[in-house]
C-alpha cells in the first residue's frame, strides 16, 4: 500500500505507482479543481502543491501533477485547489476576483496553486519573484495583465495584514486566514504516516518523471519503476575537496540554491529562468537532464563546460566518466544495462574564471532550445589559458567543441580570433533541420552566441563592431 | 461589478465538461483519425482492437444511422471518412470503451490501408489547380485601373501570415446521455449550442426537439469552438446511442491539435499607390485563403477579409480579390477577428512598403488616411460616427507619442546591439455576422416568486464575460440588485434556434434581447403596482429592488411585488426576440450594410530588439479604445489585453508548422508556443475614448471581443522597425509571425 496525504485525507492506494497524480485526484479521488490542460508540464493548469519533510520542517513546492506518478508521494502532502479553500476567499483568491485575473477560469486553479508556493517560500515576497513563480502557467485569456495587477493587489494586501516571518510560514498563514486549519497537523500526521518502503525493485528508474512521463505516461503504467527520488542522502550536494559532488536524484532547484553550486556559477539565478519553470526544475534532476540526453540538455551543456564527471554503479561496482564521453550517438549513452548514475562531480574551478551561458528559444521562457552554449574561460592578461565551450542542438549529441576550443587555447583575446572562432564552431558542427529551427539558423546562431560569450565577458576587448 | 463566474475559478469550483460527476455506466471515447493527408481507405481493421478487455465498441461510418455529414454552410464534411480522407487527423473510427486510457489503446490497435494521393498543402498551388471551395470574390470602388497614371508613388508585394492553433486551455470534449425515447442531453463545450443541435439530428437522423444540448461554460473557445465543437458532441451522441450508455469524449491535447483546424493562413499580393503628399490613391490585394481540408466557416471568414481590406483608411479606388482554397490541412476555421487581422496585415504591409520608398514613417501616412464621416467603404456602407481620428488624436496626446518616438531614436543611437522600434496600429472593426440573418438573438426570463431572476439567451460564457454584462442589463432593466440575477446555462430548449456567440455581438444580441425580455415584465409589474398603489404607471419606477412613486420610496419592495403579482396571476416570465435593425448587403452587387456600426481603436507599440541573439520583446502598448459607454469596464479592459496578447502572439510567436505532407510539426505544448507572462507586453495602457456614448447600443456599449485582437499587428510593425534600426538595408520580407529565426536571418543575411 502506498500511503500519503491528499489535502485533509489519508490516502492509501494500491493502485499502479506509474499513475500520475493529475488522473488520481480528478478521477480516484473526485477533486476536478485541478486541470488537465497538456500532460505534459507545458500549461500548469494541473500544479499542486507537494509538501515533505526536510529537515524536521515541511515544505512545499508547486508541481506539476501530470507528470508526477503517485509512486513518488510515499509519506507525502499533496495539496489541490480543495485543499486550500476556506470558507471565506483568501487575500490571494480575492485579488484575482477584484481584478478579474481570471476569463474562462481554466488557468486560475494553477495560478492559484503556484501563488501559494510564492506565499509560503519566497522571503521577501517581491513582484519579480511572483512572476518567477507563475512563469509556468499559461493563460490563454487574459494576456496576463490582469494577472500582473492581481499579483500586486495580493502583495499590497499581504504588507499590510500579515507579518510573514520565514521559518513559520505556514502557521502564520493558517493563523492569518490564508490557509486552512488543517496544514498545522499535517507534519505530526505524516510522521506517523506508515509506509512500507518499497523493496529496490529493478525496473525503470524514475527520478523527477519529467522527462518519461511526458507522453509515455501510458506505457509506464504497464512496467516495473524505481523510485530513486526519496532517500533523502542521494539527494545531497557537498563540496568534497575541490570538487562539487550532486547526488542523483537533487534537481535543479536543490542545485541551485546550493552555496557551493552558486560559488561554481554565480549567475545561476539567470540560467535558471531559461530552463524549464520552477514546478519542472523542482523536480527535475541533473541525473535525468543527463540520462534523457536530448541534444540540447541545459544543465548538460552547463556541466560540460565545467568538465563535469559521473560515477557510475552496477550494485556496488562503480567507475568514473567524463560527461563528454558519456555520449555516443544520438541517444546513445556509455551506460550499462541495470548502471545508474550515483552521483555527479564538479570540479570548483579557480578564481577568476569566466563563464557564460546562452540559450535561445522560440519563446525565451519554458522551451526547449533552438540552441544553447556555455563557455568557460580562464585568462591571464587577456590570453586564454583554457577555453570550454560547449554546445546543444548542433549535434546528435550535447558537444564540447572540440575545435574551436583548441584553436582558443593561449590566444591573445581581440576582434580577429571571435571572427576566427566563429568560423570554426560554424565548421565542427552538423544541426538538422527540425522544428526548432533550420540547419542553417543553428549555426548561424551558435556563431552569435560566440561572439556573445566574448562580448558579455570581455566587453572592453570585443565590441559590437564584429557583427557589423 | 463582480463577476461570479470568477469566484468559482478561484476556489476550482466551476465545472468544465470534463467535471460533472459521470453517472453510472459511463463510458469513454477516443478517435482513430487519418494517418496520411490525401488518398482513399483501403481496408479499416477492427479485430485486434475489439479483442482489447474493456473495449465495448468501434464504430466507423456505416454506423451511422442518418447523414455522415457536418458540413453547415457549404456540405462538404464528413463526420466519419468512409473512403476518401482529406487531412491527417480526419476522424475515421471512435472507440468506446470503459476507460478512455483503453479507449486510446485500441485505437492504436486499429490498422488502416490507405492507397494515398499527392497532398496541397499550399494555397496558390491549391489555386492553381483550380480547388477552390466557392468561386473567388471581388470587392470594389472606384476604378484602379484609371488611378494608377495619378498616383506619384506605386508599391506592390506579396504577404504571408500564418495560422494559429486556438488553445482554448478546455480542449474540445462532450457528454452524451440518453433519453427515455431515444432523445439526448448533450452537454458539450460549443460556441454554438444550435448547430451542435442541427448537425446532431442530421447525422443521428433525430428531430431536433428530441436533442437538447445544454452548456455551462467553455474553458476558452476564441472560435474554435464555433463549428467545430460539433463533430466531438455528435460523436459522443453516436456512440451513447449505439451502446445505450451515457458516454464521455474528452480530446487530450496532441489530438485537439492535429485533428482541429486553426485561424487561417493567408498568402497574399497586395498594389498600392500614393499621391506626393501621401494620400492613398488606389489599392488592389488579392487574398490566397488557406481554408483546409472542408469549407467549415472559411467563405464567411473570407468575405470578412473583403470588408476589412482597407482597415481604417478612406480609399477612392480599391479592388480586392479573395480566393477560399482546398489544401489538405484540417479545415481551418473562425478565429477571433475572423478573417479581418489577414486583410489588415497586407494593407499595413502596403503601407509600410510605400512608406519606405517615399522615405517617410508609415506612421503618417496611416494618420493622413484615416477615415472620416461620410467616407464609402469599398462595399458601399458611409462612414457614421467614425471615431478613429479622435482615437488616433487622444492616443498621440495622451500617451505622447512624439517624445516617445524621440527617445527611440535616442535609444538607438545610443546602443549598437539593442534596437527599438516604435509602431502605430489603426483598428476599424464591423460589428454584426456579415451574414445578416445570423443577427438575431433569443432570451427567456424568469421572475421567480421569491423575487429571483434567471436569464436564459442563447450566449455562450467562454471567459468573454458575457454573463456578467447579461446580468447587468436584467438587473438594470428590473430595477433590481444585479445579485438576485441568475444566468442560466445555454440551453437549445430554453432557448431555440440560437446563433453562436461569436463575431464580438454576444453580449450586444442577446443582450438586447433580454432587456426586450425585462421591459416586458418590468411593463406588466409596473402596471400591477400603479394598480395596487392606485396610482398611474408613469409614476413607478423600480430600483435597487425598490419601488419608488414619483421618486418616493414606499412599502412595496420588488420581492412583496413580485410575490403579490403571482397571486394576482400576472405572468413573470417573459421571452424576447432581437434583431438587429438597418443592416443589409447584396452578393450580386458585393455592396450594402452589413454593420450595425463600427469599432475602433489605435495602438503604439514600442519594440526592444536583442541584435545579437535575434529575440524581441514588447516593451509598451498604449490603446485607445472606443467601446461606447462600457455595460462592465473591468470585463472589457480584460478583453482588450487579452485580445492584444494574443494577437501579438500570432504576429510574432506562434508558428503553426505543417511539414510538406501536411503532418503537423508543432503538434504539443512544447513545440507549438503561445505567450507567457514574460512575453506579455511588458507595460500595456489602455484608455477607454471618453464620451463615447453609443446610442444604437446596448445601454450605449460597444463589442469588444474582437477588434484589439488586431492591435497585436503593431508589434510585428515595430519589431520591424527596430531590425530597420540595426540594419536599414535588411531585406524583410511581409512575412508573420516573426519568431527568432526570422528575425536573425534577415539581420545577418549570408
Ligand atoms: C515542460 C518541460 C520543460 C522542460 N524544459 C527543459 C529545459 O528548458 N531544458 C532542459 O534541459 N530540459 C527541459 N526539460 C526536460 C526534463 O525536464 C529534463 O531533462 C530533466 O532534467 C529530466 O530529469 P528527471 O529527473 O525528471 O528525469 P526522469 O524523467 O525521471 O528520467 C529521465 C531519464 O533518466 C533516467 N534516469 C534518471 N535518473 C537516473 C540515474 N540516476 N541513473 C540512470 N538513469 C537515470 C530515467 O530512467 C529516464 O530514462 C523539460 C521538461 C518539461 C516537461
Ligand atoms: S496538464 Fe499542463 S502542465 Fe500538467
Ligand atoms: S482565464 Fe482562460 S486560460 Fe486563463
Amino acid at each position: 500500500m502506498l500511503t500519503f496525504y491528499l489535502n485533509q485525507n489519508k490516502i492509501a492506494t494500491s493502485l499502479h505507482h506509474g499513475t500520475v497524480l493529475l488522473d488520481f485526484v480528478r478521477r480516484e479521488s473526485r477533486l476536478p479543481g485541478t486541470k488537465e490542460g497538456c500532460r505534459e508540464g507545458d500549461c500548469g493548469a494541473c500544479t499542486v502543491l507537494l509538501g515533505e519533510i526536510a529537515d524536521e520542517e515541511i515544505k512545499y513546492r508547486a508541481v506539476n501533477s501530470c507528470l508526477l506518478p503517485i509512486g513518488s508521494l510515499a509519506g507525502k502532502h499533496v495539496v489541490t485547489i480543495e485543499g486550500l479553500n476556506l470558507r471565506e476567499n483568501t487575500l490571494l483568491q480575492n485579488a484575482f476576483v477584484d481584478e478579474h485575473a481570471s476569463q474562462c477560469g481554466f488557468c486560475t486553479p494553477g495560478f492559484i496553486l503556484s501563488l501559494t508556493d510564492f506565499l509560503l517560500n519566497n522571503p521577501t515576497l517581491n513582484f519579480e519573484e511572483a512572476i518567477l513563480a507563475v512563469a509556468g502557467n499559461i493563460c490563454r485569456c487574459t494576456g496576463y495583465e490582469s494577472i500582473k495587477r492581481a499579483i500586486k493587489l495580493l502583495l499590497t494586501e499581504v504588507e499590510s495584514r500579515i507579518e510573514l516571518s520565514l521559518d513559520k510560514r505556514v502557521p502564520e498563514l493558517v493563523r492569518t486566514g490564508q490557509l486552512p486549519e488543517y496544514f498545522n497537523t499535517i507534519p505530526q500526521k505524516l510522521a506517523r504516516l506508515e509506509f512500507d518502503v518499497e523493496p529496490e525493485n529493478p525496473g525503470k528508474i524514475v527520478a523527477g518523471g519529467t522527462d518519461l512521463f511526458v507522453q509515455q505516461a501510458d506505457k509506464l503504467l504497464k512496467q516495473p519503476l524505481q523510485f530513486i527520488d526519496d532517500g533523502q542522502q542521494s539527494r545531497e550536494i557537498y563540496r568534497e575537496n575541490d570538487q562539487c559532488i550532486v547526488g542523483a536524484s537533487a534537481t535543479m532547484e536543490e542545485v541551485r540554491k546550493t552555496p557551493v553550486f552558486r560559488e561554481i556559477l554565480p549567475e545561476i539565478d539567470t540560467y535558471s529562468k531559461l530552463i524549464a519553470s520552477k514546478p519542472i526544475r523542482e523536480r527535475a534532476t541533473l541525473a535525468g537532464n543527463i540520462v534523457n540526453a536530448s541534444p540540447i540538455a541545459d544543465f548538460v551543456i552547463l556541466l560540460l563546460a565545467l568538465e563535469a564527471k559521473l560515477i557510475l554503479q552496477i550494485g556496488s561496482a562503480s567507475r568514473t566518466v567524463d560527461l563528454h564521453n558519456f555520449y555516443l550517438g544520438y541517444k546513445k549513452l556509455d551506460l550499462q544495462e541495470d548502471e545508474h548514475i550515483h552521483n555527479i562531480s564538479i570540479p570548483i574551478p579557480n578564481p577568476g574564471f569566466k563563464f557564460n551561458f546562452e540559450k535561445v528559444s522560440r519563446r525565451t521562457h519554458l522551451d526547449i532550445a533552438s540552441v544553447n552554449t556555455a563557455a568557460f574561460f580562464a585568462v591571464e592578461e587577456n590570453k586564454i589559458t583554457d577555453a570550454r565551450i560547449s554546445a546543444g542542438g548542433v549535434a546528435p549529441i550535447p558537444l564540447l567543441l572540440k575545435n574551436t576550443n583548441a584553436f582558443l587555447q593561449d590566444k591573445i583575446i581581440d576582434p580577429a580570433i571571435v571572427e576566427s572562432a566563429m568560423k570554426i564552431a560554424a565548421e565542427e558542427i552538423s544541426p538538422i533541420s527540425d522544428v526548432r529551427g533550420s540547419a542553417e539558423y543553428k549555426r548561424r546562431l551558435l556563431q552569435q552566441f560566440i561572439f556573445a560569450h566574448f562580448h558579455t565577458q570581455f566587453p572592453e576587448l570585443i565590441g559590437a563592431e564584429v557583427l557589423a | 461589478m463582480k463577476n461570479k463566474d470568477t469566484n468559482l475559478h478561484v476556489r476550482g469550483e466551476s465545472c468544465f465538461v470534463d467535471d460533472f460527476p459521470c453517472p453510472a455506466g459511463v463510458l469513454h471515447a477516443a478517435v482513430k483519425s487519418s494517418a496520411i493527408a490525401h488518398g482513399t481507405i483501403k481496408r479499416i481493421q477492427i479485430q485486434n482492437a475489439e479483442k482489447l478487455p474493456g473495449v465495448k465498441r468501434i464504430l466507423c461510418a456505416p454506423d451511422i444511422p442518418g447523414e455522415n455529414q457536418i458540413g453547415s454552410i457549404i456540405q462538404d464534411e464528413q463526420l466519419l471518412a468512409d473512403h476518401e480522407v482529406h487531412f491527417i487527423g480526419q476522424p475515421i473510427a471512435i472507440v468506446v470503451a470503459e476507460t478512455a486510457e483503453i479507449a486510446r489503446e485500441a485505437v492504436e490497435l486499429i490498422s488502416i490501408a490507405y492507397k494515398e494521393k499527392p497532398a496541397v498543402v499550399d494555397a496558390r498551388i491549391a489555386a492553381k489547380n483550380g480547388q477552390l471551395i466557392a468561386p473567388p470574390r471581388t470587392f470594389s470602388c472606384g476604378d484602379t485601373d484609371l488611378a494608377w497614371a495619378q498616383c506619384e508613388t506605386i508599391s506592390s508585394g506579396s504577404t504571408e501570415t500564418g495560422g494559429q492553433e486556438h488553445l482554448y486551455l478546455e480542449t474540445q470534449g462532450a457528454f452524451a446521455s440518453l433519453k427515455e425515447d431515444g432523445g439526448l442531453q448533450l452537454i458539450s463545450s460549443t460556441q454554438g449550442p444550435t448547430a451542435v443541435q442541427r448537425i446532431a439530428a442530421r447525422v443521428l437522423d433525430l428531430p431536433m426537439h428530441k436533442i437538447e444540448v445544454d452548456v455551462l461554460r467553455l474553458g476558452g473557445g476564441f472560435g474554435g469552438k464555433e463549428d467545430q465543437a460539433t463533430p466531438w458532441a455528435v460523436m459522443a451522441g453516436l456512440a451513447a446511442i449505439c451502446v445505450r450508455r451515457p458516454v464521455k469524449l474528452i480530446l487530450r491535447r496532441h489530438e485537439d491539435m492535429i485533428m482541429t483546424g486553426k485561424r487561417h493562413p493567408y498568402s497574399s499580393d497586395f498594389k498600392i499607390g500614393l499621391t506626393q503628399d501621401g494620400k492613398i490613391l488606389a489599392y488592389e490585394a488579392t487574398y490566397y485563403q488557406n481554408a483546409g481540408a472542408a469549407a467549415d466557416l472559411s467563405t464567411a471568414i473570407l468575405e470578412r477579409t473583403l470588408f476589412h481590406a482597407s482597415n481604417s483608411y478612406y480609399i477612392p479606388n480599391v479592388k480586392a480579390t479573395a480566393l477560399s482554397c482546398r489544401t489538405n490541412l484540417p479545415p481551418n476555421t473562425a478565429f477571433r477577428g475572423f478573417g479581418g487581422p489577414q486583410a489588415m496585415f497586407v494593407i499595413e504591409s502596403a503601407i509600410v512598403a510605400a512608406a519606405e520608398k517615399m522615405g517617410v514613417d508609415a506612421s503618417s501616412i496611416q494618420e493622413k488616411n484615416l477615415l472620416k464621416d461620410g467616407d464609402e467603404l469599398p462595399y458601399g456602407q458611409i462612414m457614421a460616427a467614425c471615431r478613429i481620428k479622435p482615437c488616433w488624436q487622444h492616443n498621440t496626446e495622451r500617451f505622447n507619442w512624439h517624445e516617445k518616438q524621440r527617445d527611440v531614436q535616442e535609444f538607438n543611437q545610443k546602443n549598437k546591439l539593442v534596437k527599438k522600434g516604435f509602431a502605430c496600429m489603426p483598428v476599424t472593426f464591423g460589428i454584426s455576422f456579415t451574414n445578416t440573418s445570423l443577427n438575431q438573438a433569443g432570451a427567456l426570463v424568469h421572475v421567480y416568486n421569491d423575487g429571483s431572476v434567471s436569464v436564459s439567451t442563447g450566449a455562450v460564457e467562454m471567459g468573454q464575460g458575457v454573463n456578467a454584462k447579461l446580468r447587468t442589463v436584467a438587473a438594470r432593466t428590473l430595477g433590481v440588485n444585479p445579485e438576485s440575477v441568475r444566468i442560466d446555462s445555454t440551453n437549445t430548449g430554453r432557448v431555440a434556434n440560437t446563433s453562436p456567440t461569436a463575431a464580438s455581438s454576444g453580449a450586444d444580441l442577446n443582450g438586447h434581447a433580454t432587456r426586450i425580455a425585462c421591459e416586458q415584465i418590468r411593463q406588466r409589474l409596473i402596471e400591477f403596482a400603479a394598480a395596487t398603489l392606485k396610482t398611474e404607471s408613469e409614476n413607478i419606477t423600480f430600483e435597487n429592488s425598490r419601488i419608488l412613486v414619483s421618486g418616493r420610496e414606499n412599502d412595496l419592495t420588488w420581492n412583496s411585488l413580485v410575490d403579490s403579482a403571482y397571486w394576482a396571476r400576472v405572468s413573470l416570465s417573459a421571452q424576447a426576440h432581437y434583431a438587429t435593425p438597418k443592416i443589409h448587403f447584396d452578393k450580386s452587387k458585393e455592396k450594402g450594410h452589413p454593420f450595425a456600426y463600427y469599432s475602433f481603436g489605435t495602438a503604439a507599440v514600442i519594440a526592444r530588439l536583442d541584435c545579437i541573439r535575434g529575440t524581441f520583446i514588447i516593451e509598451s502598448v498604449d490603446i485607445v479604445h472606443d467601446l461606447g459607454t462600457s455595460l462592465a469596464p473591468k470585463v472589457d479592459l480584460g478583453q482588450v489585453e487579452g485580445a492584444l496578447v494574443q494577437g501579438i502572439g500570432w504576429m510574432a510567436m506562434e508558428d503553426v508548422v505543417f511539414s510538406e505532407n501536411g503532418q503537423l510539426l508543432a503538434n504539443t505544448l512544447s513545440t507549438y508556443k503561445i505567450p507567457d507572462i514574460y512575453f506579455a507586453p511588458e507595460k500595456i495602457q489602455t484608455h477607454f475614448l471618453e464620451n463615447a456614448a453609443h446610442p444604437a447600443g446596448l445601454f450605449h456599449s460597444k463589442a469588444i471581443g474582437e477588434p484589439p485582437f488586431m492591435y497585436g499587428i503593431g508589434a510585428w510593425l515595430a519589431i520591424r522597425n527596430a531590425m530597420k534600426a540595426f540594419r536599414p538595408q535588411a531585406e524583410i520580407p511581409f512575412t508573420a509571425p516573426f519568431t527568432p529565426e526570422r528575425v536573425l536571418m534577415a539581420l545577418y543575411p549570408k
